[in-house]
């Protein structure tokens, strides 16, 4: 990694306490580049994690961390930029973390679309607690809860996030790490609630219960099973089946939530000076 | 004088919990709508924006209690409010903000429990709760207002406690108080005893976020005010990283306990009428104490020598103020609206010496003061009878 992108690191805590060939590593670094790309302003920024291996991923960053809560990061992030709208928030989620327990802080988050980037570290399977499966677990994967494989559908995080109002929606993997890097600063630009999902490999408790092999044999199959959006454009549904689309999925503009209670205060003002 | 009098006004409970807040400072409010708390949010959602502050509705208590960490540590004095059912869903987080010791306030106006109970119907059915809620061995400062007044003068106390300690503090009101419309008058913003959390001094090589004064307190940053630092719930060492070593875990839930163990002096506050030559004590807390002043009072003007204790704060309970009361009367009468839940700390501080009688109700309704001076009577022993 090149020096300029280390600074946001906080090399002291490391190694980090992640399993051989997990993916977690790929991910903090296409973070760390994104940091590098935006210029980030370690005094001036805050992230947020919640509870699981990957939410371990804010204490290694050098900026005001703050590791909450299971499934709350979201929540606890809201009250920070609410209080302190010119600090920069990013929020590190697992996909249990994010989408089962916080998936109530996701669609709200989302809904309210509030300047928020969340980074959603998607190993399929409840990494930290030892391979149960999460709403983000393929059917038919076996988990430590599911020895006869999970018979629950999967939510898909990006029309989840999309469906609930988020105004930026991407997905990449860590086999894609420059894509990675690129969409987080993408998101990050973004005004608004903007969610990333990033695709990662779990061997240890994901990929060897389900004989997919080890942390390289998995990236080879996001290599494999990721579509760019650009490239899904000509492929047949046929072609496309078992796939999953890579790239900024959906962008729009609405209005932010912040900037929205910065006019609420203006009018409350006011009005009170009327009365 | 004449400019005081022109603060008094007809107030409710809850509404004094809020100017009182403001007053205190806080200029943030997370929370969600729960009967007999809601009031709290109404008149915070008019009156934060006006000062520049801040109020959200959030998706749950969860977080809401959540959000209230997070803009505390982002530097606004932060409260949330709600009542039983909410109160319970606040734990995880009320825990997390202990562990991490960042100041907030959170008010639990209580109602008949337990579960959804009688919504609209008083309580005093939260206290052991509030002690022991969230898990693990934790400290917890937790106070009772009886009167609307009490509310207001209570929740700046809340603050400042909080402020001063760097931990969250139970403001545990009752439907009743919260409902109740009395005469206040309230202080001028300049009079009052405002405490500010205390910082690290700017320029210093490293911070390290949990290193104590020699208090026990630790200076707080605020984030993104020139220190970076890692906040996590995990058992942290003084840098605030995650650690598992026996010893600085020891060290860490020991300070925390002691930061507020050690300054009693600060925190414990209560109060006596008319205990000085009193045979038979009752101590109560909370509208209860309202009851048991007046059943004092027609006891008093039968003859019988009786006196009122109130606990103002319960948590940390006043075991020492406690313990000398029981030395001194033959009984103690302890009403609560519950089964008996802060009578237990009362019969450990008495140690088996002091004959301990609870008065409880769980019909949502107030504890009469004839039931208390029923029970007075019922206690009094047969010589002072003859006298
Ligand atoms: C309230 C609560 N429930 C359960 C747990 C236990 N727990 C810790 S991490 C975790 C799941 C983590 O899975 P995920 O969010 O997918 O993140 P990963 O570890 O895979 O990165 C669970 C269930 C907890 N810490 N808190």
């Amino acid at each position: 990694m090149q020096n300029s992108a280390e600074k946001y690191l906080r090399t002291e805590k490391l190694p980090h306490i992640w399993c051989p060939g997990c993916g977690n590593g790929i991910v903090l670094g296409a973070m760390v580049r994104a940091f590098e790309k935006l210029g980030c302003d370690q005094d001036n920024t805050v992230i947020v994690s919640g509870i699981g291996c990957s939410s371990r991923a804010a204490g290694y960053m050098d900026f005001n961390t703050l590791h909450t809560t299971h499934g709350r990061a979201l929540a606890f992030a809201t009250g920070i930029k609410l209080a302190r709208p010119e600090i920069t928030v990013f929020v590190i989620m697992g996909d249990g973390d994010s989408s089962s327990i916080g998936g109530n802080h996701l669609i709200h988050a989302a809904r309210r679309n509030i300047d928020l980037t969340a980074v959603i570290f998607n190993n399929s399977i409840y990494g930290m607690t030892g391979g149960q499966y999460s709403p983000l677990t393929p059917t038919g994967s076996r988990a430590t809860t599911a020895p006869y494989s999970t018979i629950e559908r999967p939510f898909d995080l990006p029309d989840l996030a999309r469906a609930a109002g988020a105004t930026y929606v991407a997905r990449s993997t860590s086999y894609h790490a420059a894509m990675l890097t690129k969409l987080i600063t993408a998101g990050a630009t973004h005004k608004g609630f903007s969610l990333i999902e990033a695709i990662t490999a779990c061997p240890v408790s994901f990929g060897r219960r389900n004989k997919m092999g080890d942390g390289y044999d998995m990236l080879m199959w996001q290599k494999e099973h990721a579509v760019p959006v650009e490239k899904a454009k000509d492929k047949t549904p046929e072609e496309m089946r078992g796939k999953f689309l890579i790239g900024e999925l959906y962008k729009t503009e609405a209005p932010e939530y912040t900037d929205l209670y910065n006019q609420l205060i203006r009018k409350s003002q006011m009005i009170s000076r009327e009365e | 004088m004449a400019e005081t009098a022109a603060l008094a006004r007809l107030m409710q409970g809850n509404e004094a919990i809020a100017e009182g807040a403001l007053a205190a400072g806080a200029r943030f409010f997370a929370g969600y709508p729960i009967t007999p708390s809601t009031e709290i949010a109404e008149i915070l959602a008019k009156k934060l924006p006006v000062l520049g502050g801040k109020f959200i509705q959030m998706e749950d208590e969860i977080s809401s209690m959540a959000a209230v960490i997070g803009a505390s540590l982002a530097g606004l004095k932060s409260l949330t409010a709600t009542s039983g059912p909410g109160f319970s869903l606040k734990q995880e987080n009320l825990g997390f903000a202990i562990m991490t010791e960042i100041p907030c306030v959170v008010v639990n106006v209580q109602r008949c429990g337990p579960s959804t109970g009688i919504p609209t119907a008083t309580a005093q059915g939260d206290v052991m709760q509030a002690r022991w809620g969230t898990h693990g061995d934790h400290p917890v400062i937790a106070l009772t207002p009886a009167s609307v007044q009490e509310s207001y003068t209570l929740t700046v106390q809340a603050f400042n406690l909080s402020e001063r300690f760097r931990t969250p503090v139970i403001l545990l009101s009752e439907e009743v108080i919260g409902h109740c419309r009395e005469r206040v008058v309230l202080p001028d913003i300049s009079e009052l005893k405002i405490i500010d959390r205390k910082k690290p001094p700017a320029g210093l090589a490293r911070y390290n976020p949990y290193e104590p004064g020699a208090d026990g307190v630790p200076p707080m940053a605020n984030f993104c005010d020139g220190y970076r630092y890692h906040v996590t719930g995990l058992t942290h060492d003084e840098s605030g990283g995650p650690t598992t070593d026996a010893e600085k875990a020891e060290r860490l839930i020991k300070r925390l306990n002691n930061k507020v163990m050690d300054h009693l002096d600060e925190i414990t506050m209560t109060e006596s009428w008319m205990t000085e030559d009193a045979e038979i004590i009752v101590i109560a807390y909370g509208a209860t104490s309202r009851s048991a002043k007046r059943a004092v009072k027609m006891a008093r003007e039968v003859g019988i020598k009786a006196g009122l204790f109130r606990l103002i704060t319960i948590w940390p309970f006043p075991v020492k103020e406690v313990t000398a009361l029981c030395r001194q009367a033959h009984t103690i009468i302890f009403p609560e609206l519950n089964l008996g839940q802060l009578i237990g700390e009362v019969e450990r501080a008495a140690r088996n010496e002091t004959n301990v009688v609870g008065v409880n109700r769980v019909t949502g309704e107030m504890i009469t003061p004839d039931e208390i001076l029923n029970k007075i009577k019922s206690q009094v022993k047969v010589e002072q009878h003859a006298e």
